[in-house]
């Protein structure tokens, strides 16, 4: 496991800022911590030698009491930038974490789910609070502090400075070489611990099944035996594992004992003074204390490195969009579409859908695609919106200046020609014309209205908020909002998925009057089923289910 | 509080083992607090240069300190985790025990795997009130008691400075930090939450998004959110550090207390000199020891709600007495008589079924239909015995005479009525293994015959483990239908003489749907069948159908 993850540098710069200021503080700390162990070496050889008080005492314990306060306000200030830092971090992942998942969602581009994203944008990253606030303040004491302490140390007593120079390196590197030795035991910990964590779940989940079947009073038992089972082979890994905090805490303690009776027997020999011999076993513990304290932090750690991770997991997905360069060719001049033979899989399914299918629309005309559900008719109007690549076949967009396929096309600049309206659209909560806008943020309250009337939907009610994802409107009147939409950016291509679905016949004849009458100056792709769209079409195209599908 | 009593209750049983892991805990911080109070003895006394010899004790004790703390501390470390692995299974074993009696009927909410899991979660979580609260705690204690009165019998003052302090340090500066804790999050709270659901509404609609070319716009309101957001974190990050400079204060306040006294002591010779080290640095080793407690405190409130959670669930009352004496089964064939049922999922809410009247003869198939909410599920539930009626009688109707329900013990109801689930459990195991659970001692015949009868043993030819196939967690490796057809081919294994079928095709498309129905019909044909759904549309053939609406069951649909 690395002690700082690289990318977070890379991807949320405040925590460079703050590197700088843990580093400051640390050093900080480091020279109080020697300031308070030569204040009470001195004060207590002070008093020790004059058998009482002496003058100097006074001094000793104003400054002792100025070092007190100082390390409470830097112990403060540490927290207090760690999770101002924290916060910063947080909001800079944050948004580029949420920028790139919006990118990657329409594109079905795999990774993490919405609420999985939400969860993880709003709440997972505050995993980051533990490692700023405890995990890396330790680790930069872990460096600072037994440097300046053994600096200390050497001005004072060589052979007490050797003793901890000597033993202080093999922590770190014991640290390294138990934890390689038993990081194999560790994960076959963990993984037996979320087998069994799994099979207490399956259990409790399937009781009603087991009572059903009157094997569910013998289940405390079993789970009983299965936890004691994995006690006793999870203990037989801990008494390895915990050799390593065994090894650190010997060696740590072991050291500090040995420094002392070695500072003794020289006090007994004259060859060193009270107050250096009190400085020097003030200060040893001193130089291991944040060694062993970066081991407890690990927690911490772990757990927001794995928040980073999975933050930087959706970072590092690419969008996969063939960057098209050129511009699209206008249909309203006539240009025609080519659908050829496209076909598109999708993973876990077996078969494609759709698989092969090949038709042309131009401007002026309506085409409907019909076929069985899971033949793949929402996918291909993805592909025509540029934002599902097909695996086989390709779209062609041929024109007077000649033909384009879609793929070299710029897909935003493409978008911006067509209006879409999904099986189920989306509404955001806002108002009705708010939801219309979204396609011309600037259009007029008059344009709007237009819109909506041509969508079937009473412009009167513009004004009608609308709640979370379209709440307070019929699935149909959802639909007409999002027709209304669509027709605001005057596209000169129309998608449409299932627009009629769950309409009363007027209304639906109103809705295909309005596609009707859009046709005029766009080309219509049309998701239906329904008799009436079939019969306002140009031309129906069948969609049919892989070969591979309908065998299943 | 029951519910933290209810956990602590099981530590009890391992009174001997905690007390153990204790005793090593404190052996451990003794050998720390030792290490450093022999060793500021050794040091001062060493400074009166007197015979070596006179100091053996002393060298021979700072070394024995110096290796006792790392093995003590391995022994706790590992003592702890093997009582907390008892202790879990023993929660573990009562939860299940627990849950066996209120699943389904005394838990609706239990259906969703969510929280489900969330409560399992909650249980198994529950040993870090031991790991990292319970024996800390019991350490810091016992050490900390034992130092502040080795501190006070040579300087009383110092000695009370000390109790002060560490009491600051254990209990008021965790305090102190999670109270900030609560209310920054209070602070931050709405602010997160109006966030996320800000992209949640984003990404639900980045379709639109994209096509509208509208994305960067919401975007930039998103973080308008976010600057309010990530202001308010680091308004609250001003408190964050109050427990910890408090606690740090504490310790120092010790230590100069201390010296202080304890020169004064000296000066009065109620003190000797070669004492002081020993009374002015054991406060900084205890310190040592106590700042190990604030994670503990820090994980108190989660586990203490954790624990309440859990006591609550298990404290639910039992969905169905159990009858004292139960009745002996009556004779087959079967049939049921209901009559006036009124039923409810929660004590304290409104009655699901309201009169349900309704007369299955043996060998008979009645359809109940009913759109989602109208009592259908409540109705399967009471005649499996997972629910105790409120008002009226359901009544198994045998050759020589008929029964009540509820005098019948739960188990020997379900062996006379089987049931198949809308979305029945399949365990992670193999299909042999899931089927087998109807019937432990059934023969490879008997199974390949279920197989045969639920129209899976194409499938099952097909696959190369055959019937050692794994399904998956809730059998997730095989399709909806499948899933569906194992459940149904375990029904037939368990062969009872009624059967009641609760939407068995309810997550099924129509293309699945329709073929599982008509075998399910056929497989129990000559069984008393209960098929209770709202697409009656799928139902093969005409079978006697009733209509259950708000509670009651209405006259027969016409067909």
């Amino acid at each position: 496991m690395k002690p700082l993850d690289p990318r977070l540098l890379r991807h949320a710069r405040a925590t460079a800022a703050h590197l700088a200021v843990v580093v400051a503080l640390g050093v900080a700390t480091a020279g109080l911590v020697i300031a308070q162990a030569g204040l009470l070496a001195r004060g207590i050889a002070g008093v020790v030698e004059a058998g009482g008080p002496t003058a100097e005492l006074g001094r000793v314990l104003g400054w002792l009491a100025l070092v007190v306060a100082a390390r409470a306000a830097v112990a403060w200030a540490e927290e207090a930038a760690a999770h101002r830092a924290s916060a910063r971090v947080k909001s800079q992942l944050r948004h580029r974490l949420v920028a790139r998942a919006a990118e990657l969602v329409p594109r079905g581009a795999g990774g993490p789910g919405r609420a999985e994203v939400a969860t993880l944008a709003s709440r997972g990253l505050d995993a980051l609070d533990g490692w700023f606030s405890r995990y890396l303040p330790q680790l930069v004491l872990a460096v600072v502090v037994p440097v300046a302490v053994l600096g200390r140390l050497l001005a004072a007593d060589l052979t007490a400075t050797v003793t901890v120079a000597a033993t202080l390196p093999l922590i770190p590197v014991f640290m390294v070489l138990v934890g390689l030795a038993t990081e194999a035991a560790n994960r076959r910990r963990w993984r037996a611990l979320a087998r069994l964590s799994h099979h207490f779940l399956d259990v409790v989940t399937g009781l009603p099944t087991l009572k059903a079947f009157g094997r569910a009073t013998a289940q405390a038992d079993a789970i009983r035996r299965s936890t004691d089972r994995y006690r006793r082979t999870t203990m037989g890994t801990l008494r390895i594992a915990f050799l390593s905090s065994l090894v650190l805490e010997l060696l740590a303690t072991l050291s500090v004992a040995l420094v002392a009776v070695g500072v003794g027997l020289r006090l007994v020999e004259g060859r060193l003074d009270l107050e250096t011999g009190l400085l020097v076993i003030v200060l040893a513990p001193e130089a291991y204390l944040p060694l062993r304290r970066v081991g407890a932090a690990h927690h911490a750690s772990a757990e927001g490195l794995a928040a980073a991770e999975a933050a930087f997991a959706v970072l590092e997905r690419p969008v996969p969009e063939r960057r098209g360069q050129a511009p699209p060719p206008s249909l309203r001049a006539g240009a025609e579409i080519w659908v050829e033979d496209v076909r598109v899989t999708h993973p876990g399914r077996p078969a494609p859908a759709p698989d092969g299918v090949s038709f042309r629309v131009r401007a002026g005309e309506v085409v409907v695609l019909t076929g069985p559900s899971g033949s793949g008719k929402s996918t291909l109007l993805r592909v025509l919106l540029g934002l599902t690549a097909p695996d086989g076949g390709r779209v062609l967009l041929s024109s007077a200046e000649g033909t384009v396929d879609l793929a070299e096309v710029d897909g935003a600049a493409w978008r911006r020609t067509i209006g879409w309206v999904d099986q189920s659209p989306y509404l955001f909560p806002g108002t009705v014309a708010d939801n219309v806008r979204l396609s011309d943020p600037a259009a007029p309250p008059g344009r709007v209205a237009a819109a909506l009337r041509a969508a079937g939907f009473d412009p009167d009610r513009a004004g009608q908020p609308v709640g979370e994802a379209g709440a307070g409107l019929s699935a149909g009147e959802r639909r007409r909002v999002a027709l209304a939409r669509a027709l605001l950016r005057r596209p000169s291509l129309l998608l449409l998925d299932e627009p009629t679905a769950g309409l009363d016949e007027a209304t639906e004849a109103d809705v295909l009057a309005a596609v009707r009458a859009a046709a005029e100056h766009a080309a219509v792709v049309m998701v239906s089923h329904r008799p009436a769209a079939i019969a306002a079409a140009d031309r129906v195209v069948e969609v049919p289910l892989a070969a591979a599908e309908v065998a299943a | 509080m029951s519910g933290l009593r209810w956990v602590v209750g099981f530590a009890r049983g391992r009174r001997l083992r905690l007390a153990a892991s204790v005793a090593l805990g404190v052996a451990t911080a003794a050998c720390a607090i030792g290490l450093t109070g022999t060793s500021a003895w050794l040091i001062v006394r060493a400074s009166e240069m007197p015979p070596v010899l006179h100091l053996m004790v002393a060298i021979v004790a700072v070394r024995a300190f110096g290796i006792g703390r790392g093995v003590l501390r391995y022994l706790e470390r590992l003592a702890g985790h093997d009582t907390a692995f008892r202790i879990l299974g023993d929660l573990r074993a009562a939860t299940v025990a627990r849950l066996e009696r209120l699943l389904p009927g005394g838990l609706p909410w239990a259906t969703s795997g969510e929280l489900l899991a969330r409560f399992v979660g909650d249980v198994d979580g529950l040993i870090d009130l031991w790991v990292r609260v319970a024996l800390p705690y019991a350490v810091a204690v016992v050490a900390g008691a034992a130092s502040v009165a080795l501190v006070g019998a040579l300087v009383p003052g110092a000695g009370v400075a000390l109790a002060v302090s560490v009491v600051v340090a254990a209990a008021v500066a965790p305090w102190l930090s999670s109270l900030v804790g609560r209310r920054s999050e209070r602070a931050v709270q709405p602010l997160r939450g109006r966030y996320q659901a800000a992209v949640v509404d984003l990404l639900d609609g980045a379709d639109e998004l994209a096509v509208y070319d509208a994305l960067d716009r919401r975007l930039a309101a998103l973080d308008e959110l976010d600057r309010d957001l990530a202001r308010a974190e680091a308004r609250a990050s001003v408190a964050a550090g109050l427990g910890s400079a408090v606690a740090a204060l504490a310790a120092g306040a010790a230590v100069w207390v201390a010296l202080s006294l304890g020169s004064d002591a000296v000066a009065a010779g109620t003190l000797r000199g070669v004492a002081l080290g020993v009374v002015v640095l054991v406060p900084i080793a205890v310190h040592e020891v106590v700042e190990g407690l604030a994670p503990a405190a820090g994980a108190l409130p989660r586990l203490v709600s954790a624990a309440e959670r859990v006591g609550e669930v298990l404290d639910q009352p039992d969905p169905v007495a159990e009858p004292d004496r139960p009745a002996p089964l009556p004779a087959g064939p079967y049939g049921l008589e209901v009559r006036g049922l009124r039923a409810r999922w929660r004590p304290e809410g409104p009655d699901v079924l309201r009169g349900v009247d309704l007369r299955v003869d043996p060998g008979e198939l009645v359809v109940v239909v009913g759109p989602s909410g109208s009592g259908k599920s409540t109705l399967a539930a009471v005649l499996l015995r997972f629910l105790d009626p409120t008002g009226g009688t359901v009544e198994l109707v045998g050759r020589d005479r008929r029964v009540p329900l509820t005098g019948l013990a739960g188990d020997d109801v379900r062996s006379v009525v089987g049931w198949l689930a809308q979305d029945a459990h399949l365990f992670d195991s193999t299909i042999a293994a899931n089927l087998r659970l109807a019937r432990p001692d059934a023969t490879d015949e008997e199974l390949a015959a279920a197989v045969e009868r639920a129209g899976l043993a194409p499938w099952v030819a097909s696959l190369p483990d055959g019937l050692d196939t794994f399904v998956g967690e809730h059998g997730a490796a095989v399709s909806g239908g499948q899933r569906q057809r194992i459940a149904l081919a375990r029904v037939l294994l368990a062969d009872r003489p009624v059967v009641v079928l609760d939407e068995p095709t309810e997550h099924l498309d129509d293309g699945t749907a329709a073929p599982l129905l008509a075998d399910l019909l056929a497989a129990t044909r000559d069984r008393t069948t209960i098929l209770i759904t709202h697409r009656p549309e799928l139902v093969p053939g005409s079978p006697r159908t009733v209509v259950l609406d708000g509670g009651r069951l209405t006259e027969p649909a016409p067909r």
